[in-house]
């Protein structure tokens, strides 16, 4: 093989994977195993002290795991990653890795709900405030930067759907001001949108979504895109001051420009312990083989219903990149041209009765609180994941009481029109 | 039609040193044995102490060399003041010293006898005048590199931490036969 990087396809399939060493299983195999035996003393210690590379105990990093890592790097264009159990384990454990108690991070209020609350809300334990801006207004994360802030976090598609984010205006303030700019990018996944291009530092993703696709395994990733140089910056103890648990090593010192993911696994994972089974890392590999082609047809699906919705009668708007009167659609020909995602919103003329209605009266869209899957699906944010915000939260978070969210899976469009038209017909 | 025009220059095959092939930083740490660890350094928690520790586990032949530790025992290897204290020919001398360092000591390997084959500086450290002294001697030279993390790379070793190899292969790793958790720099 040339040193050519191999393209978007290869990658998907190949990329941290291998014929088994020991018995040449070309598919990855599930090392369903807890630890891994030591070649002998000397190994064992150098295991311990980050001094060579291995497995020791698969809370800490697992083979299955480790070739899901590096697939979900590659793709994003990263130097390292990180599996974890969930999306949620993977921003506790970025965000762990970047700050103290008493330190400060700026999030775009358009987030996925469950993101907005463990930000609001668990995090104050530990002391780490947010701090709400407008990913529509770039300066208003500018305006909202103080000497405590650590990160800038936003998605790069936004829930409950139908947002693109100009990444690089944002990144631009970033970079002024020497902060890491963290990116979800969980909507739009590598194949649509690859965030370290436009300027983010680091990437998280919910695996659970499109990355895996079939919606049968909750997992999380981090991607180190080895651009924040921590060595010897003050402001992130856990990356530039010697750490006691390795003997004074120095993270972002010895690891360079992967040091970020090595802090989260060796400081976050290993003490904190949301690992993910290698089981839900074979599934999610598995799924990933496909990404570019479901994809594809997610986006095309999508953009297939939101043109049949926008014209119904019933339906007053519908928020989605894709159409070409919407108002993100030139950012979505900057950012994703291939597709603007499987995941949508609209608006129903009879507010949020109508919305309860029309989930209870769709047969093939399946109600519930996920997205990403084969299957096509539908939430009512105000009546679920967007629950416990006020009503005011609600609606700066895209999730009023009229808005129904879509998942567009990969089924036939006529079937998943059809079920549309006769659900709204009787709501 | 193609004219030939004569070549002011004796060609030389200077390497790309913002690109390396695999092939090339394979082919060198495939074919040296002995390795001057210019720099080393007693303390476990810094780089160069654990890059010689996992060389050394790899079965090359690492000689430190550190003028304030010469005469003590480095991870039972023996510390020299300067290169041209090694008593034994030296394949690879690595500097893990700052770029500007890099300039002398590569002057220094290159009045070794018989000389070394290859100049590597250690990841952050170039130094491209001292490059090309080398270079113009028939010295390889890498620069800006690990060897641990290139050794990790193209064995396999390094996506057990998830790290992105670059490297895409139907072909199965091999293991060095030191035990399961090292591999070797051929795939079959």
């Amino acid at each position: 093989m040339s040193d050519r990087l191999p393209g978007f396809n290869t990658l998907a399939i190949h990329a941290g994977a291998a014929p088994d060493a020991a018995t040449g299983a070309r598919a990855t195999p599930i090392y369903q195993t807890t630890s891994f035996v030591f070649d002998d003393v000397d190994h064992a210690a150098s295991l311990f002290g980050l001094q060579a590379f291995g497995n020791i105990y698969s809370r800490i990093g697992n083979p299955t795991c480790s070739v899901l890592e590096e697939r979900v790097a590659a793709l994003e264009g990263g130097t390292a990653a990180l599996a974890v159990a969930s999306g949620h384990a993977a921003e506790f454990l970025t965000f762990h890795t970047l700050l103290q108690p008493g330190d400060e991070f700026i999030a775009a209020r358009k987030l996925y709900g469950g993101s907005i609350n463990q930000f609001n809300h668990a995090y104050k334990n530990f002391g780490w405030n947010v701090v709400w801006a407008d990913s529509d207004d770039p300066s208003s994360f500018e305006a909202a930067i103080t000497p405590k802030t650590k990160a800038i976090f936003v998605e790069s598609i936004a829930n409950p759907g139908g947002v693109i984010v100009d990444l690089k205006a944002i990144a631009a303030i970033a970079k002024k001001h020497r902060i890491p700019f963290i990116v979800d990018n969980t909507m739009a996944s590598p194949y649509l949108i690859r965030p370290f291009e436009h300027g983010a530092d680091i990437i998280v993703h919910s695996a659970t979504k499109f990355l895996g696709g079939h919606g049968n395994s909750v997992g999380g990733l981090i991607v180190d895109g080895g651009t924040f140089n921590f060595a010897g910056d003050d402001r992130y103890p856990m990356l530039s001051k010697p750490r006691p648990e390795y003997a004074g090593m120095v993270l972002g010192e010895t690891f360079g420009n992967f040091g970020f993911a090595i802090a989260c696994r060796v400081l976050g994972l290993r003490d904190l312990g949301p690992a993910l089974s290698p089981f839900n890392a074979f599934l999610i590999l598995n799924g990933i083989e496909t990404l570019p082609l479901r994809m594809q047809r997610h986006s095309d699906n999508a953009l297939t219903v939101a043109e049949h919705l926008q014209g119904h009668s019933k339906i007053s708007w519908v928020s989605y990149p894709g159409l070409r009167a919407d108002r993100y659609h030139n950012l979505a020909q900057e950012y994703c041209p291939k597709g603007a995602g499987a995941v949508f919103t609209f608006g129903l003329k009879g507010g949020y009765e109508a919305g309860v209605k029309l989930v209870s009266n769709l047969k093939l869209f399946s109600h519930l609180a996920n997205i990403g899957d084969t299957r096509s699906l539908v939430i009512h944010p105000a009546s679920t994941t967007h629950r416990q915000l006020t009503d005011e939260q609600k609606t700066q978070a895209g999730a009023g009481p009229e808005v129904v969210r879509l998942s567009i899976g990969l089924e036939d469009t006529q079937d998943l029109i059809d079920d549309l038209n006769q659900a709204l017909d009787a709501a | 039609m193609l004219i030939e025009l004569p070549c002011p220059i004796p060609y030389v095959p200077f390497m790309n040193h913002d690109n390396y092939p695999n092939d090339y930083i394979r082919g060198i740490l495939n074919g040296v044995k002995t390795i001057a660890m210019v720099g080393a350094s007693q303390n476990p928690a810094r780089p160069s102490w654990i890059v010689t520790k996992y060389l050394l586990e790899r079965g090359y032949d690492v000689i430190p060399v550190n003028p304030g530790l010469a005469g003590t025992e480095l991870l039972g290897k023996t510390v020299y003041a300067s290169l041209k204290d090694v008593p034994v020919p030296i394949d690879m001398v690595e500097v893990f010293r700052n770029s500007e360092a890099a300039g002398p000591i590569t002057d220094e390997a290159l009045t070794l006898d018989p000389l070394p084959k290859v100049i590597w500086m250690q990841l952050s450290v170039r130094n491209d005048e001292a490059a090309a002294r080398a270079e113009a001697k028939g010295l390889q030279v890498v620069m800006d590199r690990c060897p641990k993390i290139e050794f990790g790379r193209l064995s396999g070793e390094i996506s057990w931490q998830g790290v992105n190899s670059r490297m895409i292969s139907a072909k199965k790793p091999v293991l060095s036969g030191k035990g399961f958790q090292k591999l070797s720099l051929n795939r079959s």
